[in-house]
């Protein structure tokens, strides 16, 4: 099987546990992702799994990729991947594939997304400075960053110094949040915590790259 | 709001509690874990504020305890509640009945519904 899929977010609610233990969750809408291209060593260079997510209008698709797609017998998704193959299960090309058949409940995994764009936003907003006094003689100075570097010595500016720029809509990746549930019916799951970007936007679900050793265990102790 | 949220949301309601709005006294039964063993704790009080929303909603219950102020905060759909009994009606004005903070005896009546 794969080792992740294309999903995309739906939005945020709260699950409770047996013990009335309440947990932030978000709801992806996962897959089904359809196997678009098989690649292998001999022919690509690398083992990997192509596969697409979603509907897009075929007047939308370049002839390119319309002929990269017809190849696979395969409507172009909106979103097309490669993800490595994990454990064992033969793909074909065409093939779709469900959530259940790549993730089950309590599996740790890692959620890839867009975040939510800032702008070009200044040093306050984007790194947290407590900016300037409002009185005392504060004077054209009140959302500033102050200095950013000594005289002569250096003579330039150090890197990596925080300043203004554009903060968000970047592709952020948090790692290790829980599987909660599975919904077949709707094509969704349930992970634990938040997921970087909107509601609505593309994310990418993988199982956990470091998994967390402690909440293994923890989550054997449940099953 | 999506319909797989709604559907989620509704699936964690409970259906078994009695409606009650703010301004009623309550009496709330809590299951109450203490090392391995649970029982039922009892909190009594007026509801001062419902914070609503599907299976999120939350209530506080305030009262008065050795004249120390107490409020408690529930999710109304949590399974640790064991039941709630309403025990009277008020007639209220507000949402919120934060104003009952500033007062205390007899200032700090309620109109009984009716």
């Amino acid at each position: 099987m794969l080792n992740g899929l294309i999903g995309k977010k739906i939005g945020m609610t709260q699950v409770a546990d047996r013990s009335g233990q309440v947990r932030a969750a978000t709801v992806i809408s996962l897959g089904p992702c359809v196997v678009s291209q098989l690649k292998t060593a001999p022919t690509d260079g690398y083992d990997a799994i192509q596969v697409t997510f979603g509907k897009k209008k075929l007047s939308r698709v370049s002839k390119a990729l319309r002929g990269h797609f017809a190849k696979a017998s395969v409507a172009a998704g909106a979103k097309t991947r490669e993800f490595v193959r994990r454990g064992e299960g033969e793909l074909t090309l065409g093939q779709p594939i469900a959530a259940g058949d790549v993730f089950k409940v309590g599996d740790q995994v890692d959620v890839e997304g867009v975040s939510k764009g800032h702008g070009y936003a200044g040093v306050i907003k984007r790194h947290h400075f407590s900016g300037f006094p409002g009185t005392h003689g504060t004077h054209e100075y009140f959302r500033h960053g102050g200095s950013i570097g000594n005289r002569s010595y250096p003579g330039r500016v150090r890197k990596g110094l925080r300043m203004a720029g554009q903060m968000g809509n970047e592709c952020v990746t948090v790692l290790n949040l829980e599987v909660i549930e599975l919904l077949a019916d709707d094509n969704a799951v349930v992970v634990s915590g938040a997921v970087p970007g909107a509601a609505g936007g593309f994310v990418v679900v993988t199982h956990a790259a470091r998994p967390r050793r402690k909440a293994m265990t923890k989550v054997a102790a449940n099953a | 709001m999506n319909t797989v949220i709604q559907k989620l949301e509704e699936r964690a309601l409970r259906k078994d509690l009695p409606e009650f709005r703010v301004g009623d006294g309550v009496r709330v039964h809590v299951k109450v874990v203490e090392g391995d063993k649970e029982r039922i704790q009892v909190f009594e009080g007026t509801v001062i504020k419902i914070n609503r929303g599907s299976s999120r909603t939350m209530f506080t219950v305030r009262k008065v305890s050795y004249g120390v102020g107490v409020e408690r905060i529930f999710p109304l759909h949590s399974q640790r509640i064991d039941k709630i009994q309403v025990l009277t009606k008020s007639k209220v004005r507000r949402a919120r009945l934060y104003y009952l903070r500033s007062r205390s005896g007899k200032a700090a009546r309620l109109d009984t519904a009716g």
